[in-house]
C-alpha cells in the first residue's frame, strides 16, 4: 500500500479515534485546570507536577488499598496539595508564578522518584491488578452504534468524566457568578477588590481546583491506562496540557479542540507500526503548534490582562 | 434643609469622620482627621497630592483601616473593614483610575459582586440589565449596558462607574478625582449628572485639586495640607485664593505672571503635516505652524484631535506620513527621536510615567536618559562618568527642587509632581532650542503647577521655542502668546492669547469658523 493509503486506512479505523478521545481527555483535565488557574489570574505551569504526584499516589494507594475510587481520590487530593503549595507562595507570598511552577515540577520529579526508592526499593512498584484499574465502562445500547459506538461510548469512566468537567468548567466560567467573579479576578483584581469580591479566596480556589483536576489526570494515567507507576511517566502532557490551554485562547472549549488536535497525534504516534512517520516528529507537533498559536497565526491569543501578577492591596 | 448653620448642630449628617489617624511607615497619612458631610450635599475635599484626601477616603470605603478615630454613618457609628461593609452602609466609590474591567459589557461591570442569580448559581444578565436601564433612565444618564466597556470614551467609562456605585444602593458617592481625565464638555455633562443626583436625595464627596470646579460644583469644603484638616469653608463665602493659600500653606500665584514676548527668528516650520494614529487612521491632515523662539504657541483642543500624534511627530517617535518639519534650515522630518534631541529638541511627553520616565531607575538615571552617551556622562559611550551624572543629578534636583530623599531614590518612589520635575529638570537642563511640553502639568498639585509654568515661561524668555499642548484651557490661555485650536487632525484657527474661553470651546468642537461642523 502506499502511504497516503496507510494513512487513510488508519484514519478509518474506529480504533484510532477511540484513543485519540483518550488521549485528548488525558490533556484535557489539567488544560481545564490551568484555564480555571489562569483565568483566576494565577500563571500555572505546574500541571505536569501535579499530574505525576497524582499518578503516584493514586498507585501507592490502590496497591494497598485495592480500590480504584478511593485511590483516585487519594491521587485527586495529591495534585490538589501540590497546587495549595503554588497557591501559597504564590498568592500569599507574591512570589514569581514561573519560579514556583517550575519548583513544583522538579519537585514533584524528585519526590516521586526518592518515594518510589524508599517505598519499594530498587525494584519495580508494581502492577495494579487488572481488577483494581479504574474501569472502561461500555454504555449500554449506545456502544452498539456503528464506529460511533466504539469511539464515544467504550471508554474508560474518567473519559466520561472529563467530557462532564469540560461542559461543567465552561458554564461555570461563563455563566455563573462565580465564573463572573473569576474572571473579573484574573482581569483587574482591584475592580473585583472594590466591588466587594475576595480576591484571596477566588485565587485560592482556582488554583488549588486547577491540581485536583490535574490529580486526577494522573490517576486516570497511573490506574486507568497504565497499571503501574514509573518515574516521569507523564512524560511532558502537563506542559502539552499547558499548550492545549494556550491554543484554546484560555477557554474550555478551545482546549478541548487542542486536546483533540494533541491527542490525534499520540493516537498516530502508538499506530505507528503502520504509519512511518517520525515518532520525533509526532512528538513535536504541540510544541510546533503553540508556537504557531503564539505566532499570531489563528488569531491572536491575549491572556487574562492580571495572568502572572500577584496581587497586593493599597493597605500593605 | 437647614438654613447655613455655622456648625453641624441639628444638621443630618451623612458621615461623621472624627480623629481618624493613619501612619504609613515614614508619614503621618491623616493626623487626627475630623470630616464631616451633611445629608443631601455636594462636599468638596481638596488639597495637594500627598495631603491625605485618598487615604481618608479609602479608609471611608474600607480599602485602608485607620489606627484610631470612629466614623459615624446615618448617626450610628460604623465599622467598616472592607469595602463590602462600605457598601453595605451605602456608601460608593467612583476612583480616580476606573475599577472597570476593558474586556466585559458595561452591564457585567456593574452587576460585578451584586450579580442576580437565577438557577444555581446562573447570573441573570437579563435582569440584571433592567435595572440598570431603570437606574439610568430615573437620572436621566444615556449608557448602552451591552457595550464592551473599553470600546467607550473615558467620560462614558466614568459613567459606567457612576452607575455600578447607584447599582449597588449607594446614598453617598464619593468621586475622586471625577474630572482629571474629562474634556471639558464632558465635565459639564458630568456636573449635570450630579445636580440630578443630589436632587434624586444622594449625597456626594467631591476630591479635586481643581479649584474653579470645587467652587463651581460644591456646597461647603474641607481643606486638607500635610494630612490635616486646614480649613472648613462654605462655597459661596469664599474664593480660589482663599482655599489656594490653604492648600499650600503660603499665597499661591494663580495667575502667570509674563512680560509680552520677543519672538525672534523662526526655530520650527511644519508645513501640511500628515500622519496616522495607531490605529492606522489618519490624525493628522495638514498640519502647517511657524513656531518662533522666544515664544510659546499653545495648541488647545479636546483629547483625540491629533495633538498627541503631532508632539510624538515632532518629537521623532511618530512617522510623519506626509509635509515637512524644518528645524532652522535642517529638514527634521525623518528623524528619530535621538536626531531630534541631539539637534535640541526637548520633550515632555504626556505619558509621564510610561514614556517619560523609567520607573524603577533612580532619579539620577531618569535626569540621563536620553543623554547618557554625551562626553559628558560616559567615556567613549562605553562607561558611565557616575561622578559627573552625581553632580549634574544634585544641581537639577536643587535648581528644579525636586522634592526628594536622594538622588538615589527610584522615580516611582516620588510624588506625581516631583515625578513631573523630573522629565522637566531633563528636558529643560540641556537648553533646547525648542520644547515641546505635552499635558506638562496634568495631575500634578498646584505647588508643582505654580513652578513649571514659571520655568515654561522663563526658558520663553530666554529664546527657547516653546510648543505648549494642554487640554486645560486655564493652562493654554495663561501661558500661550499665540493659540492654535486643533479640531480633527488640522489647525482650525490661529487666535491671540486673550481669546475669551467661550470662544476657544466652540473652535475646539468644530464651530466658529464657518466650517463644516463635526459631531462632538
Amino acid at each position: 500500500m502506499t502511504f497516503l493509503g496507510d494513512i487513510a486506512h488508519v484514519l478509518a479505523t474506529a480504533d484510532l479515534w477511540r484513543l485519540t478521545l483518550e488521549a485528548a481527555a488525558l490533556l484535557l483535565l489539567p488544560a481545564l485546570g490551568g484555564v480555571i488557574s489562569e483565568r483566576s489570574g494565577v500563571v500555572n505551569i505546574a500541571m505536569e507536577g501535579m499530574m505525576l504526584t497524582g499518578a503516584f499516589f493514586s498507585v501507592v494507594a490502590d496497591l494497598a488499598w485495592h480500590n480504584p475510587w478511593a485511590a483516585a481520590l487519594v491521587g485527586i487530593i495529591a495534585g490538589g496539595l501540590m497546587a495549595l503549595i503554588h497557591a501559597v507562595v504564590s498568592i500569599r507570598f507574591r512570589a514569581d508564578q514561573i519560579v514556583s511552577g517550575i519548583a513544583i515540577n522538579i519537585f514533584a520529579a524528585g519526590l516521586t522518584v526518592f518515594l518510589v526508592n524508599r517505598l519499594y526499593g530498587l525494584a519495580d512498584v508494581g502492577h495494579v491488578g487488572q481488577a483494581n484499574l479504574l474501569p472502561y465502562i461500555n454504555v449500554p445500547l449506545l456502544d452498539q452504534i456503528p464506529f460511533l459506538g466504539r469511539v464515544l461510548f467504550q471508554q474508560n469512566v474518567v473519559v466520561y468524566a472529563a467530557l462532564i468537567l469540560l461542559v461543567v468548567v465552561h458554564l461555570v466560567l461563563f455563566r455563573t457568578r462565580l465564573g463572573l467573579r473569576i474572571r473579573a479576578v484574573g482581569e483587574h483584581p482591584q475592580a473585583a477588590d472594590t466591588a466587594g469580591i475576595n480576591v484571596y479566596v477566588i485565587r485560592y480556589g482556582a488554583v488549588i481546583t486547577s491540581g485536583l483536576l490535574s490529580g486526577l489526570a494522573g490517576a486516570f494515567l497511573a490506574i486507568g491506562i497504565s497499571n503501574t507507576f514509573v518515574p516521569n511517566m507523564t512524560d511532558g502532557r502537563g506542559y502539552i496540557a499547558l499548550a492545549a490551554m494556550i491554543f484554546g485562547k484560555w477557554t474550555p472549549f478551545g482546549a478541548f479542540v487542542a486536546c483533540l488536535i494533541f491527542g490525534l497525534g499520540q493516537a498516530i504516534y502508538d499506530n505507528n507500526s503502520i504509519i512511518h512517520v517520525s515518532q520525533y516528529l509526532l512528538s513535536m507537533l504541540p510544541y510546533v503548534l503553540t508556537l504557531v498559536v503564539l505566532a499570531g497565526v489563528v488569531g491572536r491569543s491575549i491572556p487574562p490582562a492580571a495572568d502572572g501578577i500577584p496581587y497586593a492591596p493599597e493597605n500593605e | 434643609m437647614s438654613a447655613e448653620p455655622t456648625d453641624n448642630v441639628g444638621v443630618n449628617l451623612a458621615v461623621d469622620m472624627r480623629g481618624i489617624t493613619k501612619a504609613w511607615p515614614g508619614v503621618v497619612a491623616n493626623d487626627h482627621v475630623d470630616f464631616s458631610v451633611r445629608a443631601g450635599e455636594i462636599h468638596a475635599l481638596v488639597g495637594e497630592n500627598g495631603a491625605g484626601k485618598s487615604t481618608l477616603m479609602n479608609i471611608l470605603y474600607g480599602l485602608v483601616r485607620s489606627d484610631s478615630g470612629e466614623i459615624i454613618v446615618n448617626g450610628k457609628p460604623a465599622r467598616i473593614n472592607g469595602p463590602r461593609d462600605a457598601i453595605a452602609l451605602g456608601i460608593g466609590m467612583v476612583h480616580q483610575h476606573f475599577m472597570l474591567i476593558p474586556v466585559f459589557t458595561v452591564g457585567e461591570n456593574i452587576m460585578l459582586g451584586r450579580e442576580p442569580v437565577a438557577g444555581p448559581g446562573f447570573y441573570d444578565y437579563t435582569r440584571a440589565r433592567k435595572d440598570i436601564e431603570e437606574l439610568t433612565k430615573k437620572y436621566g444618564l444615556r449608557l448602552d449596558p451591552d457595550a464592551r466597556t473599553g470600546d467607550l470614551p473615558v467620560g462614558l467609562q466614568q459613567r459606567a462607574e457612576i452607575v455600578k456605585v447607584l447599582y449597588r444602593g449607594a446614598n453617598l458617592l464619593v468621586l475622586d478625582e471625577p474630572t482629571g481625565v474629562l474634556t471639558p464638555q464632558e465635565t459639564v455633562e458630568l456636573f449635570g449628572i450630579l445636580r440630578d443626583l443630589i436632587k434624586g436625595g444622594k449625597t456626594i464627596i467631591f476630591i479635586s485639586h481643581k479649584l474653579k470646579e470645587v467652587l463651581e460644583i460644591s456646597d461647603r469644603i474641607t481643606v486638607m495640607r500635610r494630612g490635616k484638616v486646614v480649613g472648613h469653608l462654605t462655597t459661596k463665602k469664599t474664593n480660589e485664593q482663599e482655599i489656594a493659600t490653604m492648600m499650600v500653606g503660603r499665597a499661591v500665584l494663580l495667575r502667570v505672571d509674563k512680560k509680552p514676548a520677543k519672538p525672534g527668528a523662526v526655530a520650527f516650520r511644519v508645513e501640511n503635516l500628515t500622519a496616522n494614529s495607531d490605529r492606522g487612521v489618519q490624525a493628522l491632515r495638514g498640519i502647517s505652524f511657524e513656531l518662533r523662539q522666544g515664544e510659546i504657541l499653545g495648541i488647545a483642543g479636546v483629547e483625540g484631535n491629533g495633538q498627541s500624534e503631532l508632539v510624538e511627530v515632532l518629537a521623532g517617535t511618530r512617522r510623519a506620513t506626509g509635509g515637512h518639519v524644518l528645524l532652522g534650515d535642517r529638514d527634521v522630518t525623518v528623524a528619530n527621536a535621538r536626531e531630534e534631541r541631539d539637534a535640541g529638541v526637548g520633550h515632555i511627553p504626556e505619558d509621564r510615567r510610561g514614556v517619560g520616565l523609567i520607573l524603577n531607575y533612580s532619579i539620577a538615571d531618569n535626569l540621563i536618559l536620553g543623554r547618557e552617551r554625551a562626553s559628558a556622562f560616559s567615556w567613549h559611550g562605553l562607561l558611565l562618568r557616575l561622578d559627573a551624572i552625581r553632580n549634574w543629578a544634585k544641581r537639577l534636583v536643587k535648581e528644579f527642587d525636586i522634592r526628594t530623599p536622594s538622588i538615589e531614590t527610584p522615580a516611582r518612589a516620588l510624588s506625581g509632581g516631583n515625578q513631573q520635575k523630573i522629565i522637566v529638570a531633563r528636558e529643560m537642563g540641556t537648553r533646547p532650542r525648542v520644547l515641546l511640553a505635552a499635558q506638562p502639568t496634568r495631575g500634578v498639585d498646584i505647588g508643582a503647577i505654580e513652578f513649571i509654568h514659571r520655568r515654561l515661561v522663563a526658558e520663553r524668555d530666554e529664546g527657547t521655542a516653546v510648543l505648549l499642548v494642554s487640554a486645560e484651557l486655564d493652562e493654554i490661555r495663561s501661558l500661550s502668546d499665540r493659540i492654535a485650536v486643533m479640531y480633527e487632525g488640522r489647525i482650525v484657527s490661529f487666535e491671540p492669547a486673550d481669546t475669551d474661553e467661550a470662544r476657544l470651546g466652540l473652535l475646539m468642537t468644530g464651530g466658529g469658523t464657518g466650517a463644516k461642523t463635526g459631531a462632538a
